[in-house]
């Protein structure tokens, strides 16, 4: 099958000072094979940092994985800085331990799609084209 | 009728299971150099003598969380109710050597274990715990150290004797580059900070535990079975050359080494794992290291786990998960046991979890017959068979990681240990996806809508505690003496520069009240940071 669609370009970020990174690079495969261009951060990063590299890498969808319970206050500081940084725009996908209690919480912060651990891979990877496309 | 006959068993390990197992399939085997008795070489049937009837397991239930009074009354509740040890649970910012008054720190503190700062913090948490009586682990790696050097001076302070001083510090950071992700420094001056803590213990704290290798994080980022185990070793054989290079002697010190494994998956292979570990160790120690102590060749361990394969829906089913790892452990001879509790998919235990992980253990202990009789599934033939199985392939797995990864060291300095296991945790992922593996409640028998989770009583993070602990770090920071903490913080620079052990340095800074932070930034000047290989 012939396409000259641009492959989507999605950031698989790890904020804060959680390191489990097991989901992260679970979900980075999955997405490169499903034909996506992956940029993967690493451990540690910081909220800038994570905003510089979806304005550098020019990525269609950011992707965090948080496990430590801290993806509320993190999520706020993303999207004061993408707000800063003028990538509002930019879909935001969650994954980790995010209990459904937050999903609310972190819908109303601007986040596009909450995934569970345990999620399929396909769904993650259907709702990260969604995202890229309708945005 | 002849579909289900024929169905495929491959562990996942990679190992073809049959159907039945019988006499021939051992018939290779000699009872006296394979087996041998309980308590004697090769320690296949457990290390000591009598196992669990002369003593239970030790029961270790991993706990922490918001400010050390949090934490200090958990510890207390679980000695209430019957726990004979504790593992301490630290936050991220403590893990990564930040004060809870680090920008970094903001929305972490005492959210996945207790927040340390100074020695103030350590006191207050091991109030009114005994640390002569009550067994004390520790899971720190980065920072162990600092958090050693504050656990000694506060039993110092309890009157407790250097020589007395019992517990165990995790302090194993190459597993941390490749499962767990709390590293700080760069390989190798994290390394000699672990050789300088067990070869400062070797020589003045004899009865501790400095290093606990974890196979376990390592198993749940994905490795295998095998690959828990391989890996593990090679990584306490690092340590071991490590230490031998500065003039100890193989037996003053590597009796003291332990491991962390994890229990998850197929009872028979977890079994036969642990069986099979224990006769690679005691042959590694004795033919590569020349141990003469049989202390030295016995691979003492904590086993349990597993929160890989709990599971968030139906959080229920995790009690009884947790209830047959704890029978693996046991069948397994482990010396210590702790289960992640049925709420650990979620967040933290709460208290209510974990006295049901806890109970479980008991349960086990003193009604099922557990603690009767030493190694009760040796001579079976399926056991035997695969125990012999297991060692075949963790021996080639260790070598593999010299041939192709160029030893431990190298293969995870350069991501390559951690891009084998990332495909592993893959290729795992697709096989539950396809069905292939079951996992029930998840891809099979599962029921949709709302999930289970709504009826689980979480525990909830305080976000007060964040307000206590800064109240305190600026109290101690106001009340200490602060040429004192200057010139232990220039001694911990001098002595991290000059390569010499950094305990003595460590001890004097943290008795001057210097800060986990203060303490790591200094170490961060002269040692820099890791900078991690993404490879993937």
């Amino acid at each position: 099958m012939m396409t000259d669609e641009k492959p989507i370009r999605v950031l698989i970020a790890k904020p804060g000072l959680d390191g489990h990174d097991r989901g992260a690079k679970v979900v980075a495969l999955a997405l490169r094979d499903a034909g996506m261009e992956v940029i993967y951060t690493g451990l540690h990063r910081t909220v800038e940092e994570i905003v510089a590299a979806a304005v550098q890498e020019d990525v269609d969808v950011i992707g965090l994985s948080i496990l430590s319970g801290a993806h509320l206050p993190i999520c706020e500081k993303l999207f004061t800085k993408m707000r800063d940084a003028g990538i509002a725009d930019k879909p935001v996908i969650v994954g980790g331990n995010i209990p459904v209690r937050d999903h609310p919480a972190l819908r109303a912060l601007g986040v596009a799609g909450v995934f569970a651990t345990s999620s399929e891979l396909g769904a993650i990877a259907d709702a990260v084209k969604k995202t890229a496309r309708t945005n | 009728m002849s579909e289900k006959k024929n169905r495929e068993v491959i562990l996942e390990s990679g190992i073809p299971i049959k159907p039945v197992y019988g006499p021939d399939d051992i018939a290779q085997m000699n009872v006296a150099r394979d087996l041998g008795k309980p308590g004697e070489f090769p320690f296949t049937r457990g290390i000591h003598p009598l196992m669990y009837r002369a003593r239970p397991w030790t029961m270790r239930q991993y706990a922490g969380f918001g400010t050390p009074q949090d934490t200090n009354g958990r510890f207390k509740f679980l000695i209430e109710h019957g726990q004979n040890a504790l593992n301490v649970a630290f936050d991220l910012p403590t893990q990564m050597g930040l004060d809870s008054d680090d920008p970094r720190a903001e929305g972490e503190i005492g959210r996945v274990g207790m927040a340390i700062d100074s020695l103030r913090d350590m006191q207050v948490a091991f109030d009114g715990i005994p640390l002569d009586k009550v067994s004390v682990s520790m899971t720190i790696n980065a920072v162990t150290p600092i958090i050693l050097a504050m656990y000694i001076t506060v039993a110092e302070q309890q009157g407790v004797l250097l020589t007395e001083v019992r517990g165990t510090t995790q302090n194993d950071i190459l597993k941390e580059y490749v499962g767990r992700g709390a590293w700080i420094f760069p390989v190798e001056p994290a390394i000699r900070m672990i050789a300088d803590t067990m070869e400062f213990c070797a020589r003045s704290v004899p009865k501790y535990y400095p290093v606990s290798v974890c196979g376990y994080h390592i198993r749940e980022s994905g490795a295998t079975p095998v690959q828990e185990i391989a890996y593990a070793f090679c990584i306490a054989r690092a340590y071991i050359e490590r230490v031998i290079a500065r003039g100890l002697n193989v037996d003053e010190f590597a009796g003291r080494l332990s491991f962390n494994f994890d229990i998850f998956g197929n009872l028979w292979e977890q079994v036969a794992k642990f069986r099979a570990a224990r006769r690679v160790w005691a042959k590694l120690l004795r033919d590569e290291f020349g141990a003469q102590n049989p202390d030295t060749m016995q691979m003492k361990m904590i086993a349990g786990g597993g929160g890989g394969g709990l599971t968030i829906e139906e959080p229920e089913n995790n009690i009884v998960r947790g209830a047959y790892y704890a029978l693996i452990s046991a069948l397994s001879g482990a010396q210590t046991m702790a289960l992640c509790c049925f709420d650990e998919a979620y967040t933290i235990p709460s208290e209510k979890a974990s006295l049901i992980s806890l109970r479980t253990m008991q349960i086990l202990a003193d009604e099922m017959g557990l603690s009767d009789t030493v190694d009760p599934l040796a001579g079976s033939y399926y056991i035997e068979w695969l125990t012999n199985e297991m060692e075949a392939r963790i021996v080639a797995e260790m070598k593999r990681v010299d041939t192709e990864m160029g030893g431990v060291v190298n293969g995870v300095s350069k991501g390559l240990v951690q891009a084998e296991v990332a495909r592993q945790a893959l290729l795992y992922e697709q096989k539950i996806q396809r069905g292939e593996m079951v996992k029930v409640g998840v891809n099979k028998y599962r029921v949709e809508g709302e999930r289970a989770s709504q009826d689980v009583e979480l525990h909830q993070y305080k976000p007060e505690a964040t307000e206590e602990q800064l109240r305190r770090l600026a109290q101690v920071k106001a009340e200490r003496d602060a040429s004192a903490v200057q010139a232990a913080l220039n001694r911990v620079r001098a002595d991290a520069t000059a390569g010499v052990n950094i305990m003595p340095a460590m001890l004097q800074a943290v008795r001057a009240y210097a800060t986990v932070g203060e303490i790591t930034g200094v170490l961060k000047e002269v040692f820099g940071e890791f900078r991690e290989p993404v490879r993937w």
